[in-house]
């Protein structure tokens, strides 16, 4: 066993007498023996680096890495390039703690302004914060930022992924808010219901749309802004970041606050985390955003330099009056975020986003040809929903052959997702297997 | 600059100056450069109603925030959307970037004059 | 340093995707029509210049890292592996239970072994880190009292000398929060308490040690009022490295806690994240647990779950790190921790009190507070100007101006990790800039002069925000 402490026994004692304790329990005779932990606990004893080694590496290969991929819905199987981890790794990253002393943390500093930068390219947006958890907590808080006294339900579309639905009724159970869903037609977002439901409340803060949504379906944002915007609430977007590479942006549609999942980033899938939230907004809502922020300043001899700013909002000043609690974030994901899309560039994401649709195009096409017919008309993105007979067993099939399918909505539905990792080889081997299980 | 003499002041720090049934209420001197350079503020809303020792806004500074404490139950009638965009205003002159404009007043709180203010400054230190 | 933008070269960039395979399709929707500004450029400039910002950032193995609060301690380096295996990082979170029966087995032993540590009946990973751990928790003592029809119970009891995220928590649970003063030895003031607490009283949020790193020794006195109050306590695990293995929160009468991985299990800080805040709770709070639990080799849901802090399983990676780190140090080793960080802490504070006044006279446990307050009454240095005077030495500051019920507070928290000489070198140079501030406090405040940059402006960036570059 290791404890990774450094003094040996005879020096900790040394130490100890050197400043005035016979013993550790001396030191310690302040913690009444009631409080104290009789004997010791009821824990594995502690092992070599060999040992440990061992243990973890079978826990890993008690997992089943799937050769070929085709489950998205909220997590997506994405290259990561070599670069990404190469760099994030570096112990001056991976290491430091949050950049309160600007001046031996101007590295971790920029790349926080990078980061801020890019995402505001990538979303089209004026001002991004430096990372928040995870995409469903991002849209949680992003829902609470547009509350005021005069603003307080938030709507949500019932297109919008279950799971980041879950996280905000729990964050909106804190505060004692109302959550209401909009509810879907064809795949989308019903926009009468969401003008009528809108109109007659003069409370509603906002309303969180997806895009593309859980379905896959590209929602008509230019529709969904005006109808929001003419109710005097706010738009926010949950978006997924590759999908960008393509689409209109929440910039051009005119969200107010756009949220999203950064793991397609360079994140990999890693069983749901760490994972990255990315939060943007408009330069009206600087004062209200939440998490930390970078700004650029000047040192004392005129050089360009970066700070922690606006910090007044935040929970170490702000207390029971800030905005959100948020305090450690996914910093280290956010770097990696950065160096993936600095590694793609401009031209790499549109590469990437278009080889996703056009992936899943082809597949949503074969699986029509044997019958698999899209559940929804609506354009698409990268993920689709399928009918077919059985679901389960057409998964299990696929699951035998390494293959990990689409996400069983139902007994007769799949939501499919396709990304640059999936081979024209691989799609039709699915489509194959697909056509053996149902003509059996 | 404002005739400091004629205002009023209140012992967390706030000054009022008072125009027929109306008023203006601001910061004092001291309040300013207890908190130093100040980044920001926080106003309220024109129609607002505010409270005796509620707080009508906020002013943050690089490390802090701070209250400001209304004197006076009223109606804001006006705020001084300035301070949003300049906030140094309140460093350099703080008797003359007022906060808000006030009517309609219903209560005050129990105000000292500038001698009294002064003394108990002094005293506080 | 330049920005990355102001590397980039337009046409240049990294080869990393295929052609496309299959018929180019695009969908029929309103497509961007500005191109994202990213940056174009080669990997070898891409390197040096991620390498230039390592080179200005500043990691635990650069040096002593003494941050009050914040447990720098050595992040083993086993640790990174075991996460970066195949088995835990390609695996997609909505696998099918018989497939990630190693990942469920695992999660079930962190949850077993953190139970354990904290004498807690329930653990649940989800939370991404110690704040959202703190909300949780509140949460679930919000669902405790509404469950019994107490709905009147919306008072939060805090210690003036809380972590700030302790009332943002409380507020956005939905609580009001009512400050207690601590005494003259930083501790909680029992008639303060007592006068405060009521059938308003929804519970109490202690830190303990608390953040003048000081243990209670009235705990058990303070847990048994609150509950006869009918409030619950909660227990902040921000400082659980001073007491691990010694006392075990759920026997000293808290009822959930939160634990900080990254501070007290050794998973690395990454600059500000991610680390992961595991909630732990008694059986009477367990039917309300949020996310899912591992049981039988699958995961269930609490029967009232509250609902998901985060959209899957929480940090996993994070969770693998901390799993590695106490299948290493195991039962033995896990009171060792606590008890090395507290003699580092005394052996340090026991060297400097003759030079800097210590804001409570007393034994500390892994953290203690000093205070500069006479300095600056003196000679107009700061806090904040010892802090980066140290900077000249290669140590990186202490936490400054925190707690708040100290003025001009410096607070240092050496953690177990440390040797003797490296505590003796931070020692020596504490007392250099004393003798410094002695002979010419002007220089002290002119300090840091060997970073890449000096003090900066942070006044300007707070009222003029320049929050992302802008292409001239």
């Amino acid at each position: 066993m290791g404890t990774f402490i450094p003094n040996t026994k005879e020096e900790q004692l040394k130490m100890l007498n050197e400043i005035g304790y016979a013993d550790f329990d001396d030191l310690f005779k302040d913690i009444p023996a009631e409080a104290r932990v009789q004997g010791e606990l009821n824990l594995p004893k502690g092992k070599s680096e060999i040992e440990v080694s061992q243990i973890m590496e079978e826990l890993a290969s008690d997992n089943v890495v799937f050769d070929s991929i085709f489950r998205g819905a909220g997590a997506y199987n994405h290259y990561v390039p070599a670069a990404v981890d190469a760099i994030a790794n570096k112990e001056e990253f991976l290491t430091a703690y949050t950049p309160y002393q600007a001046e031996i943390s101007q590295g971790i500093l920029q790349s926080i302004f990078e980061y801020q930068t890019m995402m505001c390219q990538l979303t089209d947006m004026d001002i991004a914060n430096a990372s928040m958890y995870d995409g469903a907590s991002a849209a949680a808080e992003a829902c609470a930022m547009t509350q005021d006294r005069k603003h307080s339900t938030i709507y949500v579309s019932d297109t919008v992924d279950k799971r980041i639905l879950s996280v905000i009724k729990t964050y909106a159970f804190g505060k004692d808010s109302v959550v209401k869903t909009i509810p879907a037609a064809a795949g989308a977002t019903d926009l009468a219901a969401l003008k009528e439901t809108l109109e007659a409340d003069d409370k509603a803060a906002c309303f969180l749309m997806q895009y593309p949504n859980f379905n896959g379906i590209i929602e008509d944002g230019d529709a969904i802004a005006e109808i929001v915007h003419g109710a005097g609430a706010q738009l926010i977007m949950s978006v997924n970041p590759i999908a960008l590479g393509v689409l209109k942006t929440p910039g051009e549609i005119g969200a107010d606050i756009v949220v999203a999942e950064g793991q397609p980033l360079g994140l990999g899938l890693a069983y749901g985390g760490p994972y990255l939230g990315i939060l943007a907004t408009t330069e009206k809502n600087m004062r209200k955003i939440v998490g930390r922020l970078v700004g650029e300043t000047k040192d004392s001899q005129g050089e360009r330099g970066f700070v922690l700013t606006l910090q007044a909002r935040e929970q170490h000043i702000r207390r029971e009056k800030a905005a959100s609690n948020i305090c450690s974030n996914e910093a280290l994901c956010a770097l990696k975020a950065s160096i993936y899309l600095a590694t793609i560039g401009p031209k790499g994401l549109k590469q990437v986003a278009t080889l996703c649709t056009s992936k899943a195009h082809y597949l949503a096409e074969k699986f029509e040809e044997i019958g698999m017919k899209r559940a929804y008309e609506g354009e698409f993105f990268h993920e689709f929903v399928t009918t077919c007979p059985n679901a389960d067993q057409l998964l299990d099939a696929l699951e035998d052959n390494g293959i990990l399918g689409g996400l069983k909505l139902s007994d007769t539905e799949i939501l499919w997702c396709c990304t640059e990792l999936n081979s024209k080889e691989d799609m039709d081997d699915v489509v194959e297997i697909a056509k053996e299980v149902f003509s059996a | 600059m404002a005739n400091t003499n004629e205002l009023k002041y209140s012992k967390s720090h706030e000054w009022v100056r008072y125009e027929g049934d109306e008023a203006y209420i601001g910061i004092t001197d001291f309040a300013q450069s207890s908190m130093g350079d100040l980044v920001f503020v926080n106003l309220p809303e024109v129609d607002d109603e505010i409270e005796v020792g509620e707080a009508l806004g906020d002013i943050e500074s690089v490390k802090a925030v701070e209250d400001v404490l209304s004197p006076v139950s009223a109606t804001v009638l006006e705020v001084n959307e300035e301070l949003l965009d300049a906030p140094e205003a309140i460093n350099e002159h703080p008797y003359d970037a007022w906060f808000v404009r006030v009517g309609n007043i219903t209560e005050t709180e129990e105000l000292l004059d500038e001698e009294a203010y002064d003394k108990f400054v002094e005293e506080e230190a | 340093m330049k920005l990355i933008f102001e590397r980039s070269m337009p046409g240049r960039g990294q080869d990393i995707f295929p052609e496309c395979d299959v018929e180019i399709k695009l969908p029929q929707a309103a497509l961007r029509e500005k191109e994202a500004a990213l940056p174009e450029i080669s990997e070898n400039e891409m390197g040096r210049h991620y390498t230039e910002l390592a080179k200005a950032s500043r990691g635990v193995n650069d040096g002593f890292y003494p941050l009050g609060s914040c447990t720098m301690k050595h992040n083993p380096r086993i640790n990174e592996k075991m996460a970066a295996l195949p088995g835990f990082t390609n695996i997609h979170p909505l696998q099918p239970e018989w497939s990630v029966y190693g990942a469920c087995k695992a999660m079930e032993m962190l949850e077993h072994d953190l139970g354990e540590i904290t004498g807690m009946d329930r653990i649940t990973l989800q939370p991404a880190a110690g704040a959202q751990g703190e909300f949780t928790g509140l949460l679930l003592i919000k669902s405790y009292h509404e469950s019994r029809g107490e709905n009147q119970r919306k008072e939060i009891i805090i210690p003036d000398s809380a972590h700030g995220t302790n009332p943002a928590s409380a507020a956005m649970a939905g609580f009001k929060v009512v400050v207690i003063k601590s005494n003259e030895k930083g501790m909680i003031d029992l008639d303060d308490l007592k006068a405060h607490l009521s059938e308003k009283t929804a519970g109490l949020m202690l830190t303990n040690p608390n953040t003048v790193g000081i243990f209670d020794d009235n705990i058990m006195e303070i847990t048994r009022m609150v509950h006869e109050a009918g409030g619950l306590c909660y227990y902040d695990g921000a400082n659980l490295n001073a007491v691990i293995g010694l006392v075990r929160p759920g026997d000293i009468g808290f009822d959930c806690i939160h634990l900080n991985l990254h501070k007290t299990f050794s998973t690395p800080h990454g600059g500000g994240g991610p680390g992961a805040g595991p909630v732990g709770c008694k059986d009477f709070l367990a039917e309300f647990m949020p996310g899912t639990y591992s049981k039988d080799d699958g995961f269930v849901r609490a029967e009232k779950s509250l609902g998901d802090m985060t959209g899957f399983h929480g940090n996993f990676l994070v969770c693998m790190k901390a799993l590695t780190y106490l299948l290493t140090i195991g039962a033995e080793g896990v009171p060792e921790l606590a008890k090395n960080a507290v003699l580092n802490a005394n052996y340090m504070m026991e060297k400097l009190k003759d030079y800097y006044p210590m804001a409570y006279d007393h034994t500390c446990m892994h953290e203690f507070v000093m205070s500069l307050e006479k300095f600056h009454k003196e000679s107009h240095v700061s806090a904040l100007d010892v802090a980066k005077a140290l900077l000249d030495y290669g140590i990186h500051p202490p936490t400054m101006y925190f707690p708040l019920i100290v003025d001009e507070a410096l607070m240092v928290e050496p953690t177990e990790t440390e040797a003797k000489e490296v505590l003796d070198e931070a020692i020596e140079a504490f007392i250099a800039i004393h003798k410094q501030m002695m002979e010419s406090p002007e220089s002290v405040m002119a300090c840091p002069v060997t970073t890449p940059v000096r003090r900066l402006d942070e006044v300007s960036a707070a009222r003029h925000p320049i929050l992302k570059y802008t292409a001239e």
